[in-house]
């Protein structure tokens, strides 16, 4: 009994030190930011701006790849086939990868010489700097957290339930509509949730494809090398707290969804 | 006949079904009886057409049903762990087949609400199905599976999660439902489940069926020690019959040579041979009787079953020997004790 509260104590003081790590250096930045330099910041347009384009763009990569990627994944979790175990690493490929090497693979893909970059030019868009070029940096590095979230999601839905609902008259979309979307639907949210986090955190990629306009991130890095500390300092506390509010908002919203429907 | 399954083959990796045939009238209660990995569930499948066969066919009512997609075979298929929807109530459950076929919402609701009165969960229908118990979600799952109106009720080990007051009641249930004219292939791994329910029995060993008839046939004759097993009947032996000149008597020959004197009509012939545990005497001493067949032995096991004591003995080849037991507390019948047994010519039973 001694041996376990001892372990359990050494448990507590490595996780707190954990933790301490985490929580140390924001708590750092929103105590050294004076409230007078947060309302300044909030004040300027273009930060404004630049934390309205970071959501929106990071919002629409994870709806428009939530679109195609969810079917990808009910499809890799519910059917053995050759390369699977392949696909599922490609899948994995931009994880591991740096973000900036990410970012020239992309810029290659949407550039004007590409076939993409033309067929935008062709309807009067130049992809390099343009939103929707930010999108899809962020989609290429955030989207393995959701198709693996939904992958487990659609995996833990049992096959016994889905066969019958089929016996019972429904079609394969049926099924996937009324039986395996609900049923996976608080893996992917979480899956959505960390993908919109993660594009909205993106840099290194980002910052190859659109320099301008600047989303935040990239802000913050041209105020530190261009004036410092102090000036990125208010910008990073306003989009962390942002940041937090959205997550902890979306996490709530789920976790009431959950209980509701028990 | 109403449904025809002929040789139907299916190869999987580690396991095949291999030219199973079997055919049902409308309103039959088949039971189709074997352990588990027999390929029971798989023939399920089959059926239901969630897995396509290598070859053979399947024709219901007349209309050949093997390629037919599952959506429209009218087959329902009830499983064992009652896979009813958790993110549904019971009320959605039961409507779920309903709405696919897009029925107007107040016959919708007269149908839910009729199956659920007949199943006695009318007063659950807002219920959400996690908070059921595992009686009341297996008849959820009955009754969703009842609004397909389906042509044939295929039950999975349906009783087998269930616990011995609700598997009686959902077993008179299965009964009202056949007896009402409900078609039912019914899946089990369960002897009683089979007698006490079936009018027709297959029974079903590594992916064939070996015996199929009415049940009291099939267990009274049993064709292999294997079904012999499913009965209760240990006592099971391939033998020759022939006439014994200097006894006057017909004997059984067994495989290893031992020999049992029999009555019956055969001669000269092969089979099985069956002696009931419960037909076979034991005392310490030999004792005279009208039993011909009289063994000196060695107890080799003891062990209590619900109608007594069970006694395996090794008097060259092994018998099961059932006692009550106060006869076995009488002779202290114990391992390694050295017993006569004796059972009548009359109480061996031949199957060619």
């Amino acid at each position: 009994m001694q041996k376990f509260q001892k372990f359990h104590l050494i448990l507590i003081l490595l996780g707190s030190l954990v933790l301490l790590f985490i929580i140390a250096p924001l708590l750092g930045l929103f105590l050294n930011t004076s409230s007078a330099e947060i309302f300044e910041t909030v004040k300027e347009k273009e930060v404004r701006d630049s934390i309205w384009l970071t959501i929106w763009t990071s919002m629409l990569a994870t709806v428009g790849f939530a679109i195609i990627g969810i079917p990808l994944a009910y499809f890799l979790a519910k059917r053995k086939f050759l390369f699977r175990r392949l696909i599922l690493g490609i899948i994995d490929i931009p994880v591991v990868i740096p973000h900036s090497a990410a970012g020239i693979a992309i810029l290659g893909f949407i550039s004007r010489d590409s076939a993409l970059g033309q067929m935008a030019e062709s309807v009067g868009i130049n992809l390099v700097g343009h939103p929707i070029a930010i999108s899809l940096a962020m989609a290429f590095v955030s989207v393995p957290f959701l198709i693996n979230a939904a992958i487990d999601g659609f995996s833990s839905v049992p096959d016994r339930l889905e066969k019958v609902a089929m016996s019972l008259g429904a079609s394969s979309a049926k099924v996937f509509f009324t039986i395996s979307l609900p049923l996976a639907w608080r893996n992917i949210v979480s899956g959505l949730i960390m993908m919109f986090a993660r594009g909205m955190s993106e840099f290194g990629a980002v910052v190859i494809v659109a320099y301008h306009p600047m989303i935040t991130p990239v802000m913050i890095f041209e105020r530190f090398g261009a004036y410092g500390l102090s000036y990125a300092r208010p910008v990073a506390a306003i989009f962390v707290f942002i940041c937090l509010l959205i997550f902890i908002g979306l996490r709530m919203l789920t976790k009431e969804k959950n209980v509701s429907r028990n | 006949m109403y449904l025809e399954i002929k040789n139907i083959n299916k190869k999987f990796e580690n396991f095949s079904l291999n030219n199973v045939s079997f055919e049902l009238e409308k309103g039959d209660y088949y039971i189709i009886l074997g352990v588990s990995g027999s390929g029971k569930s798989v023939l399920m499948e089959i059926i239901s057409g969630l897995i396509n066969v290598d070859s053979g066919s399947i024709i219901l009512d007349g209309k050949d049903i093997t390629n037919e997609k599952i959506q429209k075979r009218d087959i329902g298929i009830l499983f064992q762990d009652f896979a009813v929807f958790p993110h549904m109530t019971v009320r959605e459950n039961i409507a779920y087949p309903l709405k696919l076929r897009k029925i107007n919402k107040s016959e919708i609701n007269d149908k839910v609400l009729f199956l659920s009165t007949e199943l006695g969960i009318n007063h659950l229908l807002d219920k959400n199905v996690g908070l059921l118990s595992g009686g009341e979600a297996q008849r959820v799952a009955l009754a969703r599976t009842l609004a397909i109106s389906p042509k044939i009720l295929l039950l999975d080990e349906p009783l087998s999660a269930l616990d011995i007051v609700l598997r009686n009641e959902l077993r008179s249930l299965l009964r009202n439902l056949n007896r009402n004219g409900q078609t039912i292939i019914h899946v089990t791994h369960d002897y009683e489940e089979a007698v006490s329910l079936a009018n027709e029995v297959a029974i079903i060993q590594k992916g064939e069926i070996i015996q199929s008839g009415k049940p009291k046939i099939v267990f009274q004759n049993p064709k292999s020690e294997f079904v012999a097993n499913f009965s209760g009947i240990q006592n099971f032996f391939k033998a020759k019959i022939y006439y014994d000149e200097k006894d006057a008597i017909k004997k059984a020959t067994l495989e290893n040579g031992f020999e049992i004197a029999i009555s019956c009509n055969e001669v000269d012939c092969e089979g099985n041979i069956i002696v009931r545990s419960e037909n076979i005497l034991i005392s310490e001493e030999r004792i005279d009787s009208s039993a011909i067949n009289n063994f000196k032995g060695l107890i080799i096991d003891v062990f209590p079953t619900a109608l007594g004591v069970e006694i395996i003995v090794d008097v060259g080849v092994e018998f099961y020997v059932t006692v009550t037991k106060s006869s076995s507390r009488k002779l202290d019948l114990i391992q390694g004790k050295e017993i006569w047994i004796s059972f009548k010519a009359t109480s061996v039973q031949f199957i060619s």
